[in-house]
């Protein structure tokens, strides 16, 4: 363990009591990109939801430390505060809560400004929120560093908003909150070739000797921008295979298919499958 | 628009911070209970003409003979026994705060009302209990004509103007709590517009109740002119005693052809009072009525703004936001009569009920006969926000002419845990995460405010949902 260090280790994780991760480990640290690519269904979302705390996702066995410390206990929240931050694959919207009103109370949240009023001086409840002038500014350079038209701050957050605009919007909040690490679910799906430029470009501003990044794909498209040192293949629940940036040639080369016939059939069926299974055969 | 409220609304109180009470010695009380000797006292004390006195007796009257309202919300609780129906806090209604009794004056200042009548109202009247202590209106406004006084002065001032409205369009046998404020009504607002003139900003009464076991009875009328303006807004609030009270006000509205008025209601009584209210507006020729509700304090709330479209292509609107938390219900709703042809409405309600509080939408539109291409939209959506907190729906259609085009639908939901989770993993902490989402519920609607009642309604909403008010 080193300092900064996301650490997944042995995680498990049911949904409506079905075993969907099993066993995943995964180190990141900081200035790392790692890609990390799946067949459909396999878990990589469930994944990410599960290192960001959704209450849906019941762990049932492992850990997840940032800076040694596991993080599990703690609230969706509290994690963000930490440094934790998805780019989903499918943003919700919420119809009436403006896109900017949205991001200051995030960003308040995030750089933790009623705290800091709090300690400086003693006017605590004075404000929980960054100061309007300063988050306007900060907000206006990086919607137009995303190519998001100023109109977007007053729109409900994502009601309505293309796929595309979407996953824009995510890229926009990862600039604004400067997270420790940074999962991107497919964020590259959806977008047309110029966003995927804008898109990519909006992470590699970002990463840095301080930032840890997990790619989720399908393509190796995005991966030409967004370069990693490391890219992982998942199937059925963990990570089967690492290695470097070319594995992910190969993968698009061969598809999962070599995959599977490397490791045999078996890797279809997790232990817990294979139990049951045991026992409707005997 | 929305924006700028959130961005407004920085600072957040703990707690309902109307609670407060002054203790004071009154100018007159009348003897606790309801009986004809109180009611020939309230009439007294006014020095009434004596058809007003006649009304009064008649309705109390009609009051004692009609059954019990058991249709709506539990009122088995309410003892009419044990309610002072008048109290009188001081002796006449000034024109200047300074002129305002110190304690009733500082109870204003520390509910912000003069503030608010300095920075963006056109004029202020205040009731404190059973009397209206304050009541004024711009200088440019009186020269051109319009009246804005409380209803006892105005029945004073302008006898026959008051005469030939009063009661008209919500006779004391309407209802029994209408027959209860036609037999024991004080104070209330008198508004009249004369043709062509807009008010442009608005008018604001601020009724308070002070006292224990107090029943506030105000009565409200408004006449708008051929082609006026008016926007009214009413707030209200009262101390937190053990003791119910109860607030049962009549408010009739006149809208003349092409006039327009708008009446804005925050209701933020405290979690004892009951408040049943009987509000009606008569539109003719292409008159607009809006009816903005906003009902978020009281133990109980019955209360259906209707709209009588009487005149060709005249508008009514109902827009409310009910918010039932803890020991609350709010029954509420709207009335939509079309009569004339090319007449056009519209209903949207949002109702939200927590820690185990009700919410209920209770609505009738009707279309008589001959209210050819009448065209209506009705929209009403619950937000459910635990499973101790209950909604329903209550509306009623009844469509009595073929060429029509009523659009209605309904929604039930819980709270979305989906976007709670989009907040939350966004650094925002669960509590406001859900008021966010609340506030995003109803931004439909807290965008029809003007902005310094959006952000009063925006702020009472965020202590409902702290569960801290009352
Ligand atoms: N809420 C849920 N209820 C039931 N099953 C679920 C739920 N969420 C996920 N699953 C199941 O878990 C499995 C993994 O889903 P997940 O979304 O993590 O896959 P994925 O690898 O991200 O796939 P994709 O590449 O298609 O995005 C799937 O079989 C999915 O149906
Ligand atoms: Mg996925």
């Amino acid at each position: 363990m080193s300092k900064g260090t996301l650490e997944i280790i042995n995680l498990h994780a049911n949904v409506e009591g079905k075993p969907i991760l099993k066993g995943v480990n995964l180190v990141i640290k900081p200035g790392e990109i790692h890609a990390l690519m799946g067949p459909n269904g396999s878990g990589k979302s469930t994944l990410a939801y599960t290192i960001i705390g959704h209450p849906r996702y019941e762990i049932t066995q492992g850990e997840v430390l940032l800076d040694g410390k596991n993080i599990l206990e703690l609230k969706p929240n509290e994690r963000a505060v930490h440094g934790l931050f998805l780019a989903y694959q499918y943003p919700v919207a919420i119809p009436g809560i403006s896109v900017a009103n949205f991001l200051r109370s995030s960003v308040s949240a995030v750089r933790q400004y009623g705290k800091k009023t709090e300690d400086n001086s003693g006017a605590a409840e004075e404000n929980h929120l960054i100061p309007m002038r300063d988050f306007r500014k900060e907000l206006d350079e990086q919607m137009k560093m995303m190519g998001v038209e100023k109109s977007f701050a007053r729109r409900s957050l994502n009601d309505g908003f293309s796929g595309g605009e979407k996953k824009r919007m995510e890229i926009l909040q990862m600039s604004l909150l400067k997270p420790k690490y940074a999962i991107l679910d497919e964020t590259d799906s959806g977008l047309d070739i110029d966003a995927l430029r804008t898109v990519s470009e909006g992470v590699n501003r970002l990463s840095g000797p301080d930032l840890g990044v997990l790619v989720i794909t399908h393509y190796q498209r995005i991966l030409n921008y967004i370069k990693p040192q490391f890219v992982h293949i998942f199937m059925d629940g963990r990570i089967v295979e690492s290695g470097g940036a070319d594995l992910a040639l190969v993968l698009e080369d061969k598809g999962y298919e070599f995959i599977r016939q490397k490791y045999g059939l078996e890797i279809n069926l997790a232990a817990e499958d294979k139990i049951a299974l045991k026992e409707v055969v005997s | 628009m929305t924006n700028d409220v959130n961005e407004q609304l920085e600072v957040i109180p703990q707690d309902y911070k109307y609670g407060f009470h002054d203790d004071r010695v009154n100018s007159y009380k009348a003897e606790k209970g309801l009986s004809e000797k109180v009611v020939n006292v309230i009439s007294e004390i006014k020095g009434e003409p004596d058809w007003m006195r006649q009304f009064r007796l008649k309705a109390l009257q009609t009051f004692y003979s009609k059954p019990d309202v058991t249709w709506g919300a539990d009122l088995s609780t309410l003892n009419f026994q044990d309610i002072y129906y008048y109290i009188k806090p001081s002796d006449r209604s000034e024109r200047t705060w300074e002129e305002v009794p110190n304690d009733i004056k500082n109870t204003f200042e520390r509910l912000g009302i003069p503030e608010a009548e300095r920075k963006y109202l056109a004029g202020v009247g205040a009731q404190y209990d059973s009397e209206v202590v304050y009541h004024k209106l711009k200088e440019d406004l009186e020269n051109k004509g319009v009246i804005f006084l409380g209803t006892d002065q105005a029945l004073k001032e302008h006898p026959d103007l008051f005469k030939e409205y009063f009661g008209k369009l919500i006779p004391p046998a309407d209802n029994k709590y209408a027959a209860l404020n036609s037999a024991v009504w004080s104070g209330g607002s008198f508004i009249y517009v004369p043709p062509g003139v807009h008010v442009d900003i608005p008018l604001q009464a601020y009724f308070r109740i002070n006292s224990e076991r107090m029943g506030q009875f105000e009565r409200t009328l408004i006449i708008a002119d051929e082609g006026s303006f008016v926007h009214y807004v009413e707030g209200c609030t009262a101390p937190t005693y053990s003791s119910e009270s109860l607030h049962s006000a009549v408010v009739e509205i006149f809208v003349k052809r092409g006039g327009r008025v708008r009446y804005s209601t925050i209701q933020n009584w405290a979690n004892n009072v009951y408040n049943l209210v009987t509000k009606r507006a008569l539109c003719e020729e292409d008159a607009t009525m809006e009816w903005v509700d906003g009902n978020l304090g009281s133990s109980v709330t019955m209360k259906y703004p209707a709209v009588i479209l009487k005149g060709r292509g005249s508008h009514g609107e109902v827009l409310s936001i009910a918010f039932a938390g803890k020991g609350q219900h709010q029954d509420t709703g709207a009335k939509i009569i079309h009569v004339a042809p090319d007449t056009t409405s519209r209903i949207i309600s949002k109702s939200i009920s927590k820690d185990g509080g009700r919410a209920s939408y209770r609505g009738l539109l009707k279309v008589l006969e001959g209210a050819f291409r009448a065209k209506s939209n009705v929209v009403c959506d619950a937000l459910i926000l635990d499973d101790k907190s209950r909604s329903d729906t209550y509306p009623y259609i009844e469509v009595n002419e073929k060429q029509v085009s009523i659009g209605h639908e309904a929604t039930v939901s819980k709270i979305n845990d989906e976007q709670l989770f989009y907040l939350m993993s966004r650094g925002i902490a669960e509590g406001e995460a859900s008021s966010m989402i609340v506030n995003g519920f109803i931004e439909p609607l807290v965008k029809e405010l003007p902005m310094e009642y959006a952000i009063e309604l925006n702020r009472l909403i965020q202590l409902q949902m702290e569960g801290s008010v009352g």
